[in-house]
């Protein structure tokens, strides 16, 4: 049985991907790119969830089911790796506006 | 000695933190800090050098980060700590990559000096972050820290190819930047199943694990991760990015990209011989062999009309990529331990992945040169510079006899060994491979005839710079080094690093 984080892990990569492919505006490549991330990202997380646990700090605590500390960790690093992708990506839809004045890939030679 | 003892993290945290340091040191001056870069680099250089000879003595040199004792990893046989490893084959890989960023410094002394007014500053401090991000790529011994490394290159990379600020390398770096994030997110997708399956993120103690109990899930990491490296290193379904790249990208920065290539197919041959070596399907090996025939097939009859030299060298080299794959396919299929073309198609994949990088290093940076003493992109416009500048020409015909695999040149060598032991396991391969080799001659001699011979260039041509001479000369040595002494270069590099990866045994020891 899979739960219900997994599938919309599943969601979010597959429409990710499906609009990265099909997508023409590269604003919307980007935003497809950070779904997929962010659909990886709940991946990572809820790998590392245990149900009824607390959170991973020993000092007084309540119980030992604890979720596990590394793919929060994980986690983290990879949110602020994706927020740097991003914005460089975002940086270049941006240049590319300012010199040609469209963000329609079709009307470019180089972005097909 | 204790530089020997910290040699892998000070090969990453050199170049790192010279990096951070660059935008504070040219405050003091362009010379300063041109010097800065490349002292860097060579003491980065000096580092991994000593490793190697370290590692070819025939121990695994194991560096746990921030342990009291470095070269202990796992207190209570679980290693947590992120750990670098270095074997013979990883240190090769780090000797190359290191080797040709030095080169780009060097050959960016001059080269970017008339660009001064676009911040050189940045330019060098991201050409040392890659440096540092290619280290950590290939001395890195636990999957999350790969990712972080990859996404280090990427990104760097990118803002490199975007150096030259035009409207058409915007578009290259964006398209670059896609390509490389989807495949970073694969990748990282992989790592999670494996890390839900084992708990665990080092690559050593997961392939300890997976020879134990293999399933599905391990398959399907394995195919995300492979497709994740080829999508990286620019083989055929995907091979879109690389001609616009390194059209848009300065000649010395692509050389760089050549080593990321270098760098992927390395993580995925570590993937797939150290991490899945026992439980490896045979599809997966058939599914290289046959990406690498069809790249070698699309990058030669793509670059065949290109009119920017820059250009078609990006066609050739996703051709020189499958090779490489070809020669390392076959190496996955047949069993290396026990037969003995297997082996030989391993290490010649190896061997030519080297020499791809040296070729194509070179044939690039003559390119960038004809760009800087010409102002010319376009093969069709200039003509018979070989009157102006000989030792130019000497250079790219040794570039352009080496990647087209003639002798005595090292391309020549590692290519013999990948037509001989693919002709055991599949003459069509073969066959495909020397048709790449031939037609690639062929445009290359039509790309010099044009650029070289002929009537003279009426426009005015500059002299070619001492320092980018010099970048050149450096690598024409080893190309015909390698060409002329092949069983030095096989037996002092090669040979170890195929035999580190088709042992897995001795590089899972080395952590566990």
């Amino acid at each position: 049985m899979i739960s219900t984080p997994f599938m919309a892990v599943v969601v979010l990569v597959l429409f990710g991907l499906s609009a990265m492919v099909f997508k023409r505006n590269l604003i919307k490549i980007v935003m497809a790119v950070h779904v997929m991330g962010s659909g990886v990202n709940l991946f990572l997380i809820s790998l590392g969830y245990r149900a009824g646990s607390t959170a991973p700090i020993f000092t007084n605590a309540p119980k030992l089911e604890m979720a596990l500390p590394v793919p929060q960790a994980l986690t983290l690093t990879s949110i602020v790796i994706n927020i740097a992708v991003v914005a460089l990506m975002l940086t270049f839809a941006a240049l590319i506006y300012e010199h040609y004045g469209t963000l329609d890939a079709r009307k470019r030679r180089l972005l097909e | 000695m204790i530089l020997l003892e910290h040699a892998p993290a000070l090969a990453i945290a050199v170049p790192l933190l010279a990096a951070l340091a660059t935008p504070l040191v040219s405050k003091a001056g362009k010379r300063i800090r041109n010097l800065w870069v490349i002292l860097s680099l060579a003491f980065a250089e000096f580092v991994v050098i000593m490793l190697g000879r370290d590692v070819l003595a025939g121990n695994v040199h194991v560096y746990s980060v921030g342990a009291s004792v470095p070269s202990l990893t796992s207190t209570g046989g679980f290693p947590i700590r992120i750990i670098l490893v270095a074997d013979a084959m990883s240190a090769l890989v780090s000797l190359a990559a290191m080797s040709i960023a030095l080169l780009a410094a060097i050959y960016s002394w001059r080269f970017m000096e008339e660009h001064h007014s676009l911040g050189l500053d940045k330019f060098y401090t991201l050409l040392l972050l890659l440096a540092a991000g290619m280290m950590g790529l290939s001395l890195t011994g636990d999957f999350f820290t790969l990712f972080v490394f990859i996404e280090v290159v990427s990104i760097s990379s990118a803002g490199l190819i975007a150096f030259f600020s035009s409207g058409e390398s915007f578009e290259a770096a964006f398209k670059y930047m896609v390509i490389s994030a989807t495949g970073s997110l694969l990748l990282l997708f992989g790592i999670g199943l494996l890390y839900g399956k084992y708990g665990m993120l080092n690559m050593a103690a997961i392939a300890n694990e997976v020879s134990m109990q293999h399933s599905f899930l391990d398959i399907a990491a394995l195919s995300l991760m492979v497709s994740a490296l080829l999508l990286k290193s620019g083989s055929v379904p995907v091979h879109m990015w690389k001609p616009d790249a390194y059209q848009e990208a300065p000649a010395q920065v692509v050389i760089m990209m050549l080593t990321i290539t270098l760098l992927s197919l390395y993580v995925m041959f570590r993937i797939c011989f150290s991490v899945f070596s026992l439980v490896l399907p045979v599809t997966m090996g058939w599914l290289i062999v046959i990406l690498g025939a069809m790249s070698v097939f699309v990058g030669v009859t793509m670059a065949m009309p290109q009119r920017n030299l820059k250009r078609l060298i990006g066609y050739a080299a996703v051709a020189e990529i499958g090779y490489v794959m070809l020669g390392a396919g076959t190496g996955l299929i047949a069993m290396p331990n026990v037969s003995g073309f297997a082996m030989q198609a391993l290490s010649g994949g190896i061997f030519h992945m080297i020499n791809d990088v040296l070729d194509l290093s070179l044939m690039l940076l003559a390119a960038g040169t004809v760009f800087y003493i010409t102002r010319q992109q376009d093969i069709n416009e200039v003509g018979g510079l070989a009157h102006k500048s000989g030792y130019l020409a000497v250079l790219f015909m040794i570039s352009m006899l080496a990647i087209a695999g003639m002798p005595p040149m090292g391309g020549f060598a590692s290519k013999l060994m990948i037509y001989e032991s693919v002709y055991y396991f599949n003459p069509l391969l073969s066959i495909i491979g020397i048709l790449g080799s031939i037609m690639l001659l062929a445009i290359f001699v039509k790309i010099f005839a044009s650029v070289f011979l002929g009537v003279p260039y009426k426009g005015s041509v500059r002299q070619v710079p001492k320092s980018m001479m010099f970048a050149m000369c450096v690598l024409a040595f080893f190309i015909l080094f390698f060409g002329i002494f092949p069983n030095l270069a096989l037996d002092l590099l090669i040979t170890p690093a195929a035999e580190a990866l088709i042992n897995p045994q001795a590089y899972i020891g080395g952590v566990v």
